[in-house]
């Protein structure tokens, strides 16, 4: 202890040394990049409101702390990058960043940090950009409480909101992300946690990883976008508490699972999406606690998915609660709640007698020739998938819920 | 021709059917809006039952229709009045009646809901052309059958069977052949296969105006590019009337050489 406190102490000393430069547009120094040049490590940049129109601002190797009062904007005038910063121990907060231009050659951001560590960008505005927050190389950072928004028309015109390569141990969290192509995009990065942030009418996915291993994302809420997730490539990826809702169209899904292994997803609610989970090449999954409310398909299995396991989850009025292709590759349904079960209880131990076959005729059909789709809705599908029901022959035999809950699992 | 609608007309309109019709729809209508809070799922449910009960009961109210009528049809006939008039008029007298019986007793629900201040009029005025049309449609074909069976259980039994065969049995040859031709690009033959069915064609143009459309997915794109167009809403309503006018035609020409 004793040796701490000097150490302390100097820390102290050179901590309170840091000085504040204040920018106004009125002020003696009335450029960012200029009170960035002026400051020293350590020190704090205040911004008052008003207008700069600044682009290619640059931090490099300085802890500087920015701070905006009142939302100063900065207006890049669709010319570049707004704020390119590498640095350690820097902060960001409470600026408003505006008109990032599009670019097919480089990727344009309102905030750029490459090489960095242990940084906090908080409480800013993004707006009409091309990427927002654009991290590579980086870890140790917090990003929090931004708001980002644009207005992406086509895929390939627009970026994401934050954007994530390379990087490590990141927080994301409390953000709300408007509009963009992919809302929050992780390639390559790992140990970061994605807590209650809001992806919003994106183009392409709410939240894409690739290639992102070790990831958690919990408690966000994904609505109306292209895809609600897509986890590309990844493993061991924690999911949990998470609102996937109304991600609807012909090409939308909840949750787009691809070449995925040991992932777990825990107490999501999927409601209204067209497709709530596809999953392609997914290897041992666990499904816990989940419900799916109101979604055309619940749950889509296609080929190559090996021990994905669906326990206690609740499948509620969906148009087709299970498309399966292939063998049954150790997959398993069990002491799942399904709406459409019509079973008894007879000795009223909340396990129905009879075992549920999640699987329709007709969503089998449609897997094999998906033109038959077209029948959707016929009174002789409806013949067909009864009949199928009393006496399956055509949908997998063993693709059983042998333990169909009576009641809605509570959670 | 418009004095014997005008009697077929009031004669239905005093029959206690046209009145249990009207209140199954006014009731049926009330129910779906009034205790469900979602108005999509109410205009599906209402689509699964336009699609299967107005065909038969169109059909049977056709065929019913005809062999009731048959001694005020053979009186008529000895009367200076044109033959085609005399059965078109029967005809248009049947139709119409069902017509109003499915639009007030579906229409009244529906205004009463508060439906023409939403966005969901225009699902449901597909709802009541397409239900319009295979009342039209059905009861032509009944009359038809009627006509061409003087034994009454013949004629009952090809109504049936007919209903059956559009209603059920269409469905099932068209899934055996989408299945059995599996590895043949299908969607232009399914898009021709539904466009000769009026109960498939009445169950895609209104499925098409629901969201539920999006679990078409690719197939249901192409179904919505070809009706989205004027010119695939011009064929298939068009269609729809082809189904119209082709047995009222065969019903001129065979009521025109018919021995009575």
């Amino acid at each position: 202890m004793k040796k701490i406190i000097p150490v302390l102490l100097m820390l102290f000393y050179f901590t309170t040394r840091a000085q504040v430069v204040e920018v106004c547009p009125t002020c003696e120094v009335s450029s960012i990049q200029k009170a960035i040049d002026l400051a020293d490590n350590g020190d704090t940049i205040k911004i008052a409101k008003g207008t700069y129109r600044e682009q290619e601002i640059k931090i490099i190797d300085k802890s500087l702390h920015l701070l905006g009062e009142g939302y100063p904007v900065i207006d890049a005038q669709f010319k570049g990058t707004a704020l390119t910063v590498r640095a350690e121990n820097f902060s960001l907060e409470g600026l408003k960043i505006i008109n990032i231009g599009t670019s097919h050659t480089s990727d344009h951001a309102a905030i750029l940090v490459s090489g960095s560590k242990n940084f906090r960008i908080e409480n800013n505005r993004l707006e009409n950009i091309f990427f927002g927050i654009l991290v590579e190389k980086s870890s140790h950072g917090v990003i929090s409480r931004n708001q980002i928004s644009s207005k992406a028309v086509s895929q390939a015109k627009s970026g994401n909101g934050i954007h994530m390569w390379n990087c490590s141990d990141l927080t994301v969290s409390n953000n709300i992300v408007k509009s963009v192509r992919d809302g929050i995009y992780l390639e390559f990065s790992k140990n970061c946690t994605i807590t209650n942030n809001l992806c919003e009418g994106n183009l392409r996915y709410g939240l894409h990883f690739m290639f992102a291993d070790n990831n958690k994302y919990l408690d966000n809420t994904f609505d109306n976008n292209g895809a609600g997730v897509a986890v590309m490539y990844s493993k061991f990826i924690e999911m949990q508490r998470n609102l996937f809702r109304k991600n609807w169209g012909p090409a939308s899904y909840g949750l787009l699972l691809k070449e995925i292994n040991d992932a777990e997803l825990k107490n999501n609610i999927f409601e209204d999406n067209t497709i709530a989970i596809s999953a392609d090449n997914t290897n041992r999954i666990n499904y816990i606690n989940n419900e799916f409310r109101g979604n055309g398909y619940a749950v889509r299995i296609r080929g190559a998915c090996y021990k994905n396991v669906f326990t206690a989850n609740s499948f509620i009025a969906n148009s087709f609660d299970v498309s399966y292709t292939g063998n049954i590759n150790e997959n398993e349904f069990s002491r799942n709640y399904w709406s459409e079960y019509t079973g008894y209880d007879l000795d009223k131990d909340g396990i129905g007698d009879v075992p549920y076959r999640p699987v329709k005729l007709f969503s089998y059909l449609v897997n094999r020739t998906p033109e038959a789709i077209i029948l959707l809705r016929s009174m002789f599908i409806g013949l067909l998938d009864f009949s199928e029901k009393v006496s399956p022959v055509f949908t997998p035999a063993e693709l059983t819920d042998d333990y169909p809950q009576m009641k809605k699992i509570k959670w | 021709m418009f004095k014997i609608l005008k009697y077929s007309f009031f004669d239905l309109t005093r029959s206690s059917w046209s009145y249990v019709y009207f209140f199954f729809y006014l009731l049926l209508g009330s129910v779906l809006l009034f205790l469900n809070n979602d108005l999509s799922t109410a205009i599906i449910t209402l689509m699964n039952v336009i699609i299967m009960i107005v065909p038969l009961i169109g059909t049977i109210f056709g065929v019913m229709y005809y062999y009731n009528s048959r001694e005020f049809t053979q009186l008529l006939l000895a009367q200076p009045v044109r033959r085609s008039s005399i059965f078109l008029g029967q005809y248009f007298g049947v139709a119409i009646s069902l017509s109003l019986s499915l639009i007030l007793g579906l229409g009244i629900p529906f205004a009463a809901y508060g439906l023409f201040k939403s966005s969901a009029i225009w699902d449901f005025s597909m709802l009541l052309v397409t239900g319009l049309f295979l009342t039209l449609i059905f009861s032509a074909l009944a009359f038809n059958i009627a006509l061409s069976h003087e034994n009454k259980i013949k004629g009952f039994g090809y109504a049936i069977l007919l209903w059956l065969f559009l209603a059920v049995i269409y469905d099932g040859i068209f899934l055996l052949s989408l299945v059995y031709f599996q590895d043949y690009p299908l969607d232009k033959f399914s898009l021709a296969a539904s466009m000769f069915n009026p109960i498939d064609l009445s169950r895609i143009l209104i499925l098409l105006k629901l969201d539920i459309s999006a679990l078409l997915s690719y197939t249901g794109a192409v179904f919505k590019q070809f009706f989205g167009t004027p010119v695939g809403t011009l064929a298939s309503l068009g269609m729809l009337f082809l189904w119209v006018i082709l047995p009222l035609f065969r019903l001129k020409r065979v009521v025109g050489k018919k021995d009575f």
